[in-house]
């Protein structure tokens, strides 16, 4: 199967069939793996056992910007290329990615309080971060509210693709301002500054979490083929009623 | 293992983790089989599509 054939709904979804059972089940073993390590890594010098909610927070945080770039490559493959699926891939992501958004303002939040203090600062990081979450919320309002789904496809496409520029405002915010929020430690120049007892159980975490992204977003899509395949049978079934109709009706029988 | 004076933020941050994942997980099975519902009642009703085959094949 090519990567082209992908672009017919019915091939997507014999393909969802057979691959879903083995994502689920890489999902549950990297979890399981995930959190042995996050339960039996070492309290650090400094925060103690609070670091245990890095392993949940950042592949959250991360995820949050990731399902965002997926959003936007789709929102390409809707505006430039027209692809079938590019508009099922980015309406299906959004509740996901709005979920992890969600995850990572709460467990930051919960994070911030013992370490610093408070659960929440207006300062740059965690304000670009709410403003990514209320456009998770807004694009799904605007699927919801527009019935076409071309026409919804377009305006959501343009807003995503205009919402993309948040995500090195998040990415950078650390650096640009002053924050409470510390710097990237990970994917940064000159390698990540984690010690490895930390860095192992994170990274196992979130390949888990990404791994329960691609395992999520592909039953999603899946429903949302079925959606509108039960649209467009609606559709079907209200035209030839609306035909029955006008074939009993007087006024249509020529004289 | 101990979580130190701390457990309350680190458990609440967990279980928020679980339910959020859980609700997600949930919310797709249960669209999935609506969905898959929606579809038989309408070929039921004789609605089929332009190619012929099941709406709700997935092979």
């Amino acid at each position: 199967m090519t990567l082209i054939d992908l672009a017919n709904p019915s091939r997507f979804l014999s393909l969802t069939a057979r691959l879903l059972p083995y994502l689920v089940a890489g999902t549950v073993v990297l979890f399981a793996i995930g959190l042995y390590l996050s339960a039996t890594a070492p309290d650090d010098y400094q925060q103690g056992a609070t670091v245990k909610i890095m392993f949940i927070h950042v592949p959250n945080a991360w995820l949050s910007m990731f399902v965002w770039a997926v959003m936007s490559a789709s929102a390409l493959g809707t505006l430039v290329w027209r692809h079938p699926l590019a508009d099922v891939a980015a309406k299906a992501a959004a509740p996901i990615g709005a979920s992890f958004t969600f995850l990572a303002l709460i467990t930051g939040s919960l994070w911030g309080r013992p370490m610093w203090g408070t659960y929440w600062e207006w300062d740059a990081r965690l304000t670009s971060v709410l403003i990514l979450f209320l456009m998770y919320l807004g694009l799904m309002a605007l699927w919801r509210a527009v019935e076409d789904p071309a026409r919804a496809a377009r305006a959501a496409a343009v807003l995503t693709l205009v919402g993309a520029i948040n995500l090195p405002i998040i990415k950078f915010s650390v650096d640009w301002w002053n924050t409470l929020h510390q710097p990237a430690s990970v994917f940064r120049m000159g390698g990540p500054t984690l010690d490895r007892a930390f860095l192992i159980p994170l990274l196992v975490m979130a390949l888990a979490f990404t791994l329960l992204f691609i395992t999520l977003h592909v039953a999603a899509m899946r429903n949302e083929i079925l959606r509108r395949r039960v649209r467009s049978l609606q559709m079907m079934q209200a035209r030839a009623a609306s035909n029955d109709m006008s074939a009993a009706s007087p006024a249509s029988q020529p004289a | 293992m101990s979580l130190g004076p701390y457990a309350s933020f680190i458990v609440t941050s967990y279980l928020a983790a679980a339910l959020v994942v859980a609700l997600l997980i949930g919310w797709i099975a249960i669209d999935y089989r609506s969905q898959k519902q929606r579809l038989r009642a309408l070929e039921e009703s004789g609605v089929a599509r332009r190619s012929g085959r099941s709406a709700t094949d997935m092979a």
